[in-house]
């Protein structure tokens, strides 16, 4: 063949610039990095230099969010297992994934953030300096989300936030390297207060429990904002510091205001503690709980208490009968850890595969290219169907899902805790972009 | 939220979290008083007192049992700690004694998390004492009013033990000045092993009483330990009495404050405890020249 080639009037040289080209173009979507030219800017490209790239995970796994954080990190673990692999699971949501990011293996390392900022921050500062990490995740804590905000913005580094609920996060300390998939207050007022009150009516009196931080400010404040619509008003607010060992002070001046309903907005063990108490106060025979951002493992935690409560969550997994992807990620995390999965491991879950797709997308693991792919707002699947960030705050625009805690006789199996009320679509749930003062930083 | 009921309320919801900080403050200021061992691990004892007695609940369903078994537990746990590490710290600096004791309170924390993991367990009140008690001026639950009876007689037995036995003869004594005590014959360090034992039982005891006043999880007891902290402080180191005065006075502030605004709560315990420092330093009941 070679003969009738040359015959043709195919030099030599040209049989081997065509040789040369076929076998590098056969090589290029295998190592992408070869064909790639971009200037270095946070950890890359030596953070992808090798065959690996690292990824730091930070999550409390001690203090009050302990529970939560490792449920988040098995969701981390998970996706990362999967990525590596090229699971069927990741590859709907990210197709071009064959094995790893764009062919790199990921690896990772886990800190305990114990829901302190500064842990979080000395923590991923570690890795990016000392494994080059070209990706930091995690969270549990809107205070450790903030931080880490400004940490991936001064080190160039992309942030893929773990649970956080703060309007802040994607609001006036969003940050051009960061990304949230999750809901947070003003979705959780917005999908939760109009079932508030069709449940409860007008004009009704609400006491809030409220943690001593962004998330819950900014909660408290999203759901005051939205029931004063509906002519509903605050007889206390009630705010105690993170890890509060005892709320018997608070819930006697819960129980003396005179409230209809008790928005308990406390997350983690600090709402689990303050459930029970309420109830042991004789609070919850007086006033309807409502918990406005739901907390994983609360209702198992209480031993009932969610019987009846409305929650507004990201997750919860009885919704598999509507959407496919979560009935696969359902039975993978079953089959791995023995239970169903909460919406922290969701979360981690869901936000690591869209990075992932983000990557692929942008053929590139330099920021402002894996920035610029989720920037384009392009609708890709989640677990709950499809949705899109939006460019101008990083926010992913997704469903929010109100529960209902079941009465226990109506429970199907020891983990069917709740009723899927609705299924509320994001796009009509979300503020404007800047309402909450975001500002995107640099690219570079 | 200013009014006369609520702040009749809040005082006593102070006495009640006040005798409990209490109870578990004399643990630690007899073992200080008497050893000279500032024990870091006492949040954790409190902490083990509580899962000791869950697990003994699981068994028999019986809150007696759970409270014997989680008070015994701690207290053996205690001699063992005492007679394998603390004693040979005695004479070691006290910043040894500190990073040993936060050591195995880190370890018995990890440990209790490695078996239980960090979700809440739930210790139910015994059933005489369930629901909620119409006291009048408020509503209140049955069970923490049962606590401060039950306080009440822990610290009254602590007291009878301290002040009419010989036992209690010498660990006074042992506070005062314990190289007199040993010149006088009596076998100090064996004292010192019963101490440790007593002043951990305290933590384990109020680590069971109080599991179903709050959930359990193997950081319940770090908290505690920064109050207790504040309440041998204010009481005076080294005092029984001034860890019950400590104790009542820590809770009334944090109930108090918290009707105003719960967020100074623990600004204005620490406050307190600046206060009390300035004016005496050796804490409202303590000894002046007492380490």
């Amino acid at each position: 063949m070679t003969d009738n080639l040359i015959r043709r009037g195919l030099s030599r040289r040209g049989l081997l610039q065509t040789t040369a080209g076929l076998i590098g173009g056969s090589m290029l979507p295998a190592m992408p990095a070869f064909a790639e030219d971009k200037p270095a800017i946070g950890s890359y490209p030596a953070g992808v230099s090798g065959s690996t790239a690292f990824i730091g995970i930070s999550v409390p796994r001690t203090g009050t969010y302990a529970v939560q954080g490792e449920d988040e990190l098995k969701g981390y673990q998970l996706a990362i297992e999967h990525i590596n692999e090229g699971h069927e699971l990741i590859k709907k949501i990210s197709p071009k994934t064959s094995k790893g990011v764009l062919g790199k293996e990921l690896k990772f390392g886990v800190a305990d953030s114990a829901a302190k900022p500064n842990e979080a921050v000395q923590a991923q500062q570690r890795f990016i300096s000392e494994n080059k990490a070209i990706m930091i995740t995690g969270g549990t804590s809107s205070a450790v989300a903030v931080a880490l905000n400004k940490l991936a913005q001064r080190e160039h580094v992309i942030f893929v936030c773990g649970i956080s609920g703060s309007n802040d996060t994607t609001g006036k300390d969003c940050v051009r390297y960061g990304f949230r998939q999750n809901f947070y207050g003003q979705t959780a007022a917005a999908a939760i207060g109009p079932v508030m009150v069709r449940e409860f009516g007008k004009g009704k009196k609400a006491a809030y429990l409220t943690p001593d931080y962004t998330y819950g400010h900014t909660v408290t404040k999203s759901m005051q904002d939205f029931l004063a619509t509906a002519g509903w008003t605050t007889t206390t607010n009630q705010v105690a510091p993170l890890g509060a060992p005892d709320y018997s002070s608070y819930l006697l001046n819960v129980a003396n205001s005179g409230a209809d309903v008790l928005i308990n907005v406390n997350w983690g063990h600090d709402a689990v503690l303050s459930t029970q108490q309420a109830k042991q106060f004789g609070v919850l025979d007086k006033m309807k709980l409502v918990v406005p951002y739901q907390v994983p493992f609360i209702a198992r935690e209480t031993g009932g208490l969610m019987q009846g409560v409305y929650a507004a969550t990201d997750y919860w997994w009885t919704i598999e009968d509507k959407f496919p992807l979560a009935k696969m990620f359902n039975e993978a995390f079953e089959k791995k850890y023995g239970y169903k999965p909460e919406w922290g491991a969701e979360n981690a879950y869901v936000s690591f595969a869209h990075w992932a797709h983000m990557c692929e997308q942008a053929g590139s693991f330099s920021p402002p290219d894996v920035i610029k792919a989720y920037e384009k707002g392009e609708t890709i699947p989640s677990l709950v169907g499809d949705v899109h960030y939006r460019p101008e705050d990083h926010q992913c625009v997704r469903p929010v899902i109100i529960v209902k805690g079941k009465q226990q006789k109506d429970m199907k199996n020891k983990e069917d805790w709740y009723d899927v009320v609705e299924i509320v679509p994001g796009e009509g749930l979300m503020q404007k972009p800047d309402a909450f003062g975001c500002h995107l930083g640099d690219y570079s | 939220m200013m009014s006369w009921p609520n702040l009749v309320s809040q005082l006593f919801n102070g006495l009640a979290l006040g005798a409990l900080l209490a109870l578990i403050s004399s643990g630690l200021t007899i073992i200080y008083g008497t050893l000279g061992v500032l024990n870091l691990a006492h949040g954790a004892m409190f902490m083990i007192g509580g899962y000791a007695g869950f697990v003994a609940y699981q068994y028999t369903e019986s809150f007696i049992l759970a409270v014997i078994a989680g008070s015994l537990f701690v207290m053996l746990l205690g001699v063992l700690m005492e007679r394998v590490i603390i004693r040979h710290f005695y004479h070691r600096p006290h910043e040894d004694q500190l990073l040993v004791t936060f050591g195995l309170g880190i370890c018995f924390v990890e440990l209790v998390r490695l078996i239980f993991s960090s979700q809440s367990q739930l210790v139910p009140p015994p059933a005489l004492f369930r629901g909620i008690t119409n006291l009048g001026f408020m509503f209140y639950p049955t069970y923490r009013l049962a606590v401060v009876g039950i306080v009440a007689v822990a610290l009254g037995a602590l007291f009878i033990v301290l002040y009419r036995t010989r036992l209690g003869m010498i660990v006074r004594a042992g506070i005062e000045d314990s190289v007199m005590v040993d010149s006088l014959g009596i076998n100090v360090y064996r004292v010192f092993m019963v101490v440790f034992g007593i002043g951990a039982m305290a933590a384990g005891f109020a680590g069971i009483v109080n599991a179903p006043v709050v959930s359990l999880t193997p950081g319940i007891g770090d908290d505690i330990l920064v109050q207790t902290f504040v309440v041998v402080v204010i009481g005076g180191v080294g005092s029984f009495p001034g860890a019950i005065l400590g104790g009542l006075i820590a809770g009334e502030i944090i109930s108090v404050t918290s009707m105003f605004n719960p967020g100074y709560a623990y600004v204005m315990l620490f406050a307190a405890m600046t206060l009390v420092l300035v004016v005496r330093p050796h804490g409202l009941l303590g000894v002046q020249g007492r380490e």
